[in-house]
């Protein structure tokens, strides 16, 4: 696997890495691209865009989703904006701040050429989207409106309202359509993959079991994308739609991808307070209501009066105290860590008191509630929905949740994974975001990958593989489809006393307290025994019922606990191997006398790309160095 | 909270369906319909009866998965609001509750409450989309869209596609679904060359898959969670016969650039 770990980041300035590349990569010719057959896993923005730009392109293609619609993925909750430095506000933005920014954004854990490039096509990417007719905001004039987010101090985000990312899922879901439409695409809804079937050490097809029937079957191709999205739900509690899952890109890694920095995982700052133990999953505030919201928390602890009762002298505005130059506008890593902290000390606010408050009183006497409802009034509404009270009259109470994982499949510069054939793009790789991902960066990325990148790499690839004819009765196959089906049994078979969602939310709590927000060795190494408890409890002591050949969401369930049971070892191992804190990642052991993220880029500037070499035995570690040629890591400051 | 449900379970597509009674103790206010159903569910896991089939997915009210009929309502009593998002706190003590699936001849019952809209994707596959190539698009602000269109674009284009407006509707008709997809297209400039087409095939295949036909009751927009309004089934209708008379019904041919 050590040879590859090459990331063949192409040769030449930072500038003309990417243009050079696409000039220089091989091409598959028009009559000969409707021979080959690529299997997309995945429908969000990545998975949707790269099959329509694939079929667009003339490829033969196969889409999978496990939701009903491919118009469901998840992406479609994405509320903020996508960042494109497109400098329309003449506000000195350009392509190498947005670069710039995300590189420093993700504590310099990112590889510098993929950023760039990223940033590149961030201006491509509105236009194609504006074409398809995504409804972005416009100023009176016409012409297109752009909000700033955390971690920058321009405004080059283009955004739909409080709805962007299903407006652009929903673009690429009209263009994926027309190609279904037009017998260029087939599209398999309700399909889950469940396996990845390698031959002659390539990627070449998927077996998967259809939701409604249970039946499982194999799909052949030249390639395989897997655009499957992150696995926050690993803490049960997280802001990830309750499908999200490890599964794909654990079986993936399980046959022989390396998987990159997994516990690089995102808390987000403004997400609703949990209320009870009935609690499913955690909603997110768009982080865009940190632009006119003011976070604060009492001065003095156990503070009960009433939010609107207590002074302004007696309220501590934490971030604006803390961070006089971005305030209120830090990065989530810094900001959600900052509000952990305040109520550590006892001043959260709500019950239990995990909680600090999002007040917008300034921002409505200063612009009138109008233009605060013009500008946030569906986020407003959400809230009002789910909590029972009125932001316009009483702040907002906030707490952090996990949103984002910026760890994923490892991937080389054309987005390949270690197994040849098998390209990773969106929230599955782990290229871009380093160790935390700024707002509006995500939607960014997956469409970057699936429009503009994969078509291109994924031609380099097909146009030297030699692979040889194959289809699903190859011994291979059904030997991968007999394995499904084993497991799939033993989890029917296990006929214990507690349901999988009982052991997820015990696996999330652990995750959470001990590779949650902040860790610790001693945590962190107690964790991994628990998991492995926890697990063998899991299999002996799990109830499913049912059949497998049926519609069975309780057995869909089980399989992708099950899945999170193996994953969660190499998380806590991971985090325990990183003794330095970068980004998201905030061992206790190494922090700046303020508090912050103490990096330790001597000996931990590398991307951690492990190998699977069986369930609960220690992975195996390579080392992708992180070389910088043009950005020169330093402390991040948001002072 | 105590409360009383009637669910609707039905096994499969081919079986017929019942209502079955479930008593429930120990309901939060602040909990959601749908955490409802999953503590029912973990209620039947324990006693080792089959769980209630539901879809649901984001459970914040933006990716149309979950639908069903609460107390004769898509979505139930709140206005504006699906069924993830609604919550307990807004029904009394003691409540009976009466939950079923979208009924709608075009959309089978797939389980339970789960049935299958894949014939909404076949609408949008007819027409629903700009052509518009990976790769060709001019520079965004090459074409000024004025702040109105643009607004009312987004108006209908807020659309989740949950099926709610088919359930609601008396005659189970698209018409709302299909209205805010040729609105949203067609009030931009982006979408005008294809405009006549994209009507005319959306509504073929509509009624191809079973739909009834628009009666005005408005119902539909009474149950759409994102408060589509049915002025745009008014601009569809327009569009309609403005192409029905005009366009000429052309095969569209291979691609150009696949020469």
């Amino acid at each position: 696997m050590t040879s590859a770990l090459n990331a063949r980041v192409p040769a030449g300035s930072l500038e003309t890495k990417w243009t050079r590349h696409r000039s220089e990569i091989r091409l598959v010719a028009p009559a000969n691209k409707p021979k080959h057959h690529i299997l997309v896993v995945g429908s969000g923005l990545a998975g949707a865009s790269a099959a329509a730009s694939l079929a667009e392109l003339g490829y033969g293609v196969s889409c999978f989703c496990f939701q009903d619609s491919p118009r469901r993925a998840h992406s479609i909750a994405a509320q903020g904006g996508i960042n494109a430095a497109k400098n329309y506000q003449n506000d000195g933005d350009s392509i190498f701040r947005l670069f710039y920014d995300t590189l420093k954004g993700g504590d310099f854990r990112a590889r510098e050429a993929n950023v760039y490039r990223l940033a590149e096509l961030s201006v491509n990417i509105i236009d194609q989207c504006v074409a398809q007719g995504v409804p972005f905001a416009r100023e009176y004039g016409g012409l297109l409106a752009n909000r700033s987010f955390g971690g920058v101090q321009v405004s080059r985000t283009f955004y739909a309202r409080g709805q962007t990312g299903q407006q652009l899922l929903l673009g690429a879901y009209q263009a994926l359509s027309r190609q279904i439409g037009r017998g260029k695409v087939r599209m398999y809804s309700r399909h889950e993959m469940l396996d990845l079937v390698v031959l002659d050490g390539a990627a070449r097809g998927i077996v998967v079991r259809d939701l409604v029937s249970g039946r499982l079957s194999s799909h052949v191709a030249d390639a395989v994308v897997l655009a499957t999205g992150g696995y926050s739900n690993i803490y049960y509690l997280s802001t990830n739609a309750k499908g999200c899952n490890v599964t794909a890109i654990w079986r993936a890694h399980k046959r022989g991808a390396a998987f990159a920095n997994p516990c690089f995982t995102q808390i987000h700052p403004t997400c609703i307070p949990p209320t009870g133990h009935h609690q499913a999953k955690l909603t997110l505030m768009s982080e865009s209501l940190r632009n006119d919201g003011r976070i604060w928390v009492p001065r003095s602890r156990g503070d009960g009066r009433a939010p609107n009762e207590v002074p302004d002298a007696e309220r501590d505005y934490y971030l604006e105290r803390l961070y006089p130059s971005y305030g209120n506008l830090v990065p989530r890593d810094v900001a959600s860590r900052r509000a952990k902290e305040v109520c550590d000390e006892g001043r959260g606010v709500g019950p239990g008191g995990h909680g600090v408050y999002l007040d917008f009183r300034d921002a409505i006497a200063r612009h009138g509630r109008h233009v605060i409802a013009e500008r946030y009034g569906n986020l407003f509404e959400m809230y009002e929905r789910i909590t029972g009270e009125d932001p316009y009259q009483v702040p907002m109470r906030i707490y952090p949740a996990p949103h984002y994982t910026m760890g994923g499949l490892w991937v080389d510069y054309n987005l390949m994974s270690a197994i040849p054939g098998l390209f990773v793009i969106g929230e599955a790789n782990f290229s871009e975001h380093g160790a935390n991902r700024l707002g509006a960066s995500a939607l960014m990325q997956g469409l970057a990958d699936g429009y503009f990148i994969l078509p291109y790499t994924i031609g380099d690839y097909l146009a030297q593989a030699k692979l040889a004819p194959a289809d699903a009765s190859h011994a291979a196959f059904r030997q991968v489809e007999r394995e499904v089906d084993e497991r799939v049994q033993k989890l029917l078979a296990a006929q214990g006393r507690r349901s999988a969602d009982q052991f997820h939310r015990e696996l999330g709590r652990l995750m959470w307290d001990h590779c949650g927000m902040s860790r610790n060795a001693a945590g962190l190494r107690q964790a991994v025994e628990r998991v492995r408890a926890l697990r063998q409890e899991f299999w002996e002591d799990v109830y499913v019922g049912g059949v497998g050949a049926d519609f069975n969401q309780a057995l869909e369930h089980a399989g992708r606990v099950a899945d999170f049971f193996e994953f969660a070892e190499l998380m806590c191992h991971d985090a325990l191997h990183r003794e330095e804190s970068c980004g998201c990642h905030f061992r206790e052991e190494y922090q700046t006398p303020e508090g912050e993220a103490k990096r330790d880029d001597e000996r931990f500037g590398y991307v951690a790309a492990w190998e699977f070499t069986g369930v609960g035995n220690p992975p195996v570690l390579h080392k992708e160095p992180l070389t910088f040629e043009v950005v020169h890591p330093s402390q991040r400051s948001y002072k | 909270m105590d409360l009383t449900l009637h669910v609707w379970r039905q096994a499969g597509a081919a079986t017929a369906g019942r209502f079955v009674r479930y008593e429930l103790g120990d309901v939060s206010p602040d909990m959601s319909f749908l955490e409802v159903l999953d503590l029912l569910n973990q209620q039947l896991i324990g006693r080792r009866e089959e769980p209630v089939a539901f879809d649901h997915d984001c459970r914040e009210g933006i990716c149309g998965a979950c639908g069903m009929v609460i107390n004769g309502r898509p979505h139930g009593p709140r206005a504006a609001t699906t069924a993830c998002q609604l919550h307990m706190r807004h029904f009394p003590e003691g409540a009976e509750i009466w939950v079923e699936p979208w009924r709608a001849r075009a959309f089978p019952v797939v389980k339970d409450l789960v049935v299958d809209r894949s014939a909404f994707d076949r609408i949008i596959q007819a027409g629903g989309f700009i052509t518009a190539r990976a790769g060709s698009a001019p520079e965004a602000n090459a074409i000024p869209v004025p702040k109105g269109d643009a607004d009312r674009a987004m108006d209908a284009a807020a659309c989740i596609g949950c099926g709610a407006c088919v359930a609601a509707c008396p005659n189970a008709s698209a018409m709302l679904f299909v209205a805010a997809k040729v609105s949203h297209l067609g009030l931009l400039p982006q979408g005008q060359p294809e405009r006549a087409q994209r009507v005319l095939r959306m509504v073929e295949v509509m009624e191809a898959e079973g739909f009834g036909a628009c009666s005005n009751h408005g119902e539909c927009m009474a149950a759409c969670p994102k408060e589509i309004s049915i002025d745009f089934i008014a601009r569809l209708n327009r569009d309609y016969l403005t192409s029905v008379f005009r366009h000429q019904p052309s095969e569209e041919g291979p691609d150009p650039a696949e020469g």
